[in-house]
């Protein structure tokens, strides 16, 4: 009994899950789908960057944003900016009044590119400002924030003040962001015809891969000591910060890195959909990731990414038959979850189905699949 | 007392003056009183006496109006929690704080000194070091049989236990404990001031506690609150029969 309590990264059920996902987004889905579906599921999988962020700081740390979508937003704006800059050459641009710079400033009278939009030009820094834009902006709410111990509802309620401030800012500013359109008619990446089939499908599986890299460090850090911190930040915030913890600073980390999530999440978007706009960042579809979180179970990272999934997929199958019910629906699918599953799927999977599999197969195997804190097995 | 400790080294903490004062009602009042090395103080006092303030304002969590209090020559009111924790004060709170959802062994090994910063805790190993430790401290609070246990599953005077151990781990210099034996049974209480007495041996102590008996275990001198002030202090069997005290206190 008296044996180190090993930590290893993945539990057998952990890792049997991880293998699951990935035979289902790499090999079941490109053989069943053809190139639009799949390509719409990838879309939707944009959104799971999201939703595994939010596990983290939510469902671990008990901080819940409902402003994710700014740093998806900033994420995709900053390769929409590119992709944009790529396909706005002179030639493109010859019957605009000022050839060479993005059509929807040329519609708003501007005559030359803003500064801030010069980086834009080089891929390496655009993708630098893709994770470094949405991260320092995090950084900001967060230092504000939870240096003033602000949490809570207040700190929901404050971040959706932001998504909706966010996208006042962006589509009021119309001829540096392209405004309530967004920014359109995307169509090569370094040359390479981002709207083809071929490119699609490439597109597709860089977004999968990328999903499993913000996986595999979401998994590292739950396995951490940041991660048990973070639950006991949730349950016990007092007792952490007289244990010597500035509980600040692992929030504010936590927080960032969700932002670091939403926004591969984002630019993933851009490039699969070939456009970004002000829907993606507001108060809706940052309450509607909470969702894919909530329903997928706010504690396990893989939960999340089917939660995603299933919604996603619902809503585009049910609000093309009935649009106006769809967001009824979504509601009353939330609050049915909250009510009934507070653990989402994942729950139901650990809680119900895994211990009759178990009970079938009887073999005496301690560990449960992505529920959340897992105690330390013993070996 | 206060004319001699003025500048005396040898006390490991010193409160004077201090004086807190919520929205004009002064819960602690011009209060001071000071610790030696190995002492185990004890806080005696009615509900609302200002006792679980004191320490609130000794760990930082409330901020005084008013006073000072120095620990090892640093004065604390200046200090933030955590800056307070690491200089060497561990505080446990009245009502058990534990982490519920975690087990008894990763309770433990949060409170471990090491790896307090964002990316310390992140890359963090579970050495041999840490491992011992916490077996060294599991034993010592009666706890070893129960570390894959979840404490959410413990029973309270477990709880209680676990929360001492969170701090000893952290071996402070000096340890508060707010209401230690609170929900204990007779036994527990027994084998707490068993802990409390072998724990004294390498630090100073103050413990706020209401049950009289333990109190005559475990107290090398008693402090009684009354309205946010001294009303006496001593040993004791000296408390026990200053007529201030019986009038306020033990009378009832
Ligand atoms: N943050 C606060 N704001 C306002 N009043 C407070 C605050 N904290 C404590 N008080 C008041 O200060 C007084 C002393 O409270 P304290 O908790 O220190 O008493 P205590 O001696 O620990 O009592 P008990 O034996 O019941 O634990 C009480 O009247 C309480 O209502
Ligand atoms: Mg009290």
């Amino acid at each position: 009994m008296q044996v180190t309590r090993k930590n290893s990264l993945f539990t057998r059920y952990e890792l049997i899950g991880f293998a699951i996902l990935a035979a289902i987004i790499f090999i079941v889905f490109p053989m069943i789908m053809d190139t639009f579906r799949l390509n719409l599921f990838g879309k939707y999988l944009t959104y799971a960057f999201v939703a595994v962020g939010l596990v983290l700081c939510w469902g671990a740390g008990g901080i819940l944003s409902l402003g994710q979508g700014v740093f998806f937003g900033l994420g995709g704006y900053c390769m929409a900016m590119f992709l944009k800059l790529e396909a706005s050459t002179p030639e493109n641009t010859s019957i605009q009044s000022t050839p060479g710079i993005p059509d929807f400033m040329d519609w708003n009278q501007l005559t030359a590119l803003p500064w801030w939009w010069e980086p834009f030009h080089s891929l390496t820094l655009s993708l630098i400002a893709v994770i470094v834009v949405p991260v320092a902006f995090a950084f900001i709410i967060g230092v504000a924030m939870f240096r003033r111990r602000v949490g809570g509802v207040y700190f929901a309620i404050i971040t959706q003040a932001i998504a909706a401030v966010m996208t006042i800012l962006i589509i009021g500013q119309q001829g540096y962001t392209g405004g309530v359109n967004g920014i359109t008619d995307l169509r090569t990446l370094l040359g390479w015809d981002i709207r083809t089939d071929e490119a699609k499908e490439i597109l597709y599986f860089v977004n999968g891969a990328l999903l499993f890299v913000c996986l595999g460090i979401a998994q590292y850090v739950r396995k951490s000591k940041l991660g048990r911190l973070l639950i006991a930040m949730r349950d016990q915030e007092d007792r952490v910060r007289f244990s010597g913890y500035d509980v600040a600073n692992f929030k504010i980390f936590i927080f960032c890195l969700g932002a670091a999530f939403a926004a591969v999440g984002g630019a993933m978007f851009t490039l699969q959909v070939g456009f970004m706009s002000p829907s993606f960042v507001g108060i809706v579809p940052s309450i509607e990731m909470v969702i894919f979180a909530a329903v997928g179970g706010r504690l396990s990272i893989l939960g999340a990414v089917y939660g995603t999934l299933l919604v996603n997929w619902a809503k585009t199958t049910f609000s093309e038959s009935f649009p106006e019910l769809w967001l009824l629906g979504l509601g009353a699918l939330f609050i049915a979850v909250v009510m009934a599953f507070p653990n989402g799927l994942a729950g139901v999977w650990s809680e119900h189905v895994m211990p009759r599999l178990r009970k079938l197969g009887s073999r005496g195997d301690s560990g449960t699949p992505d529920a959340a804190p897992s105690t330390p097995a013993a070996e | 007392m206060l004319e001699h400790a003025k500048g005396n080294p040898n006390y490991v903490l010193m409160v004077e003056g201090l004086t807190v004062s919520f929205d004009g009602f002064k819960a602690v009042n011009d209060l001071s009183f000071y610790v030696e090395p190995n002492e185990c103080r004890v806080i005696i006092g009615p509900n609302g006496a200002g006792k679980t303030t004191v320490l609130d304002l000794i760990c930082g969590r409330t901020r005084a109006t008013e006073g000072s209090v120095q620990f090892k020559g640093q004065e604390l009111l200046r200090m933030r929690e955590d800056q307070i924790v690491h200089a060497g004060v561990g505080r446990k709170f009245q009502t058990p704080s534990v982490y519920e959802d975690l087990s008894v062994y990763e309770n433990l090994e949060l409170s471990f000194p090491k790896g307090h910063g964002v990316f310390g805790a992140l890359f963090f190993a579970r050495d041999e070091e840490v491992n011992a430790r916490i077996l060294e401290i599991a034993e010592l609070i009666f706890l070893d049989e129960q570390l894959d246990e979840k404490a959410a599953y413990l029973s309270h005077g477990q709880k209680q236990w676990l929360e001492i151990g969170m701090l000893l781990i952290q071996d402070p210099q000096l340890l508060m404990l707010d209401e230690p034996v609170a929900g204990m049974s007779v036994a527990e209480r027994k084998k707490t001031a068993e802990l409390l007495n072998r724990i004294i041996q390498d630090r100073s102590v103050i413990v706020i506690e209401h049950d009289m008996g333990f109190v005559e275990d475990i107290a090398t001198r008693v402090t009684v609150l009354h309205q946010g002030k001294v009303l006496s202090e001593g040993s004791m069997e000296r408390v026990q029969n200053d007529p201030k005290v019986i009038e306020v206190y033990l009378g009832h």
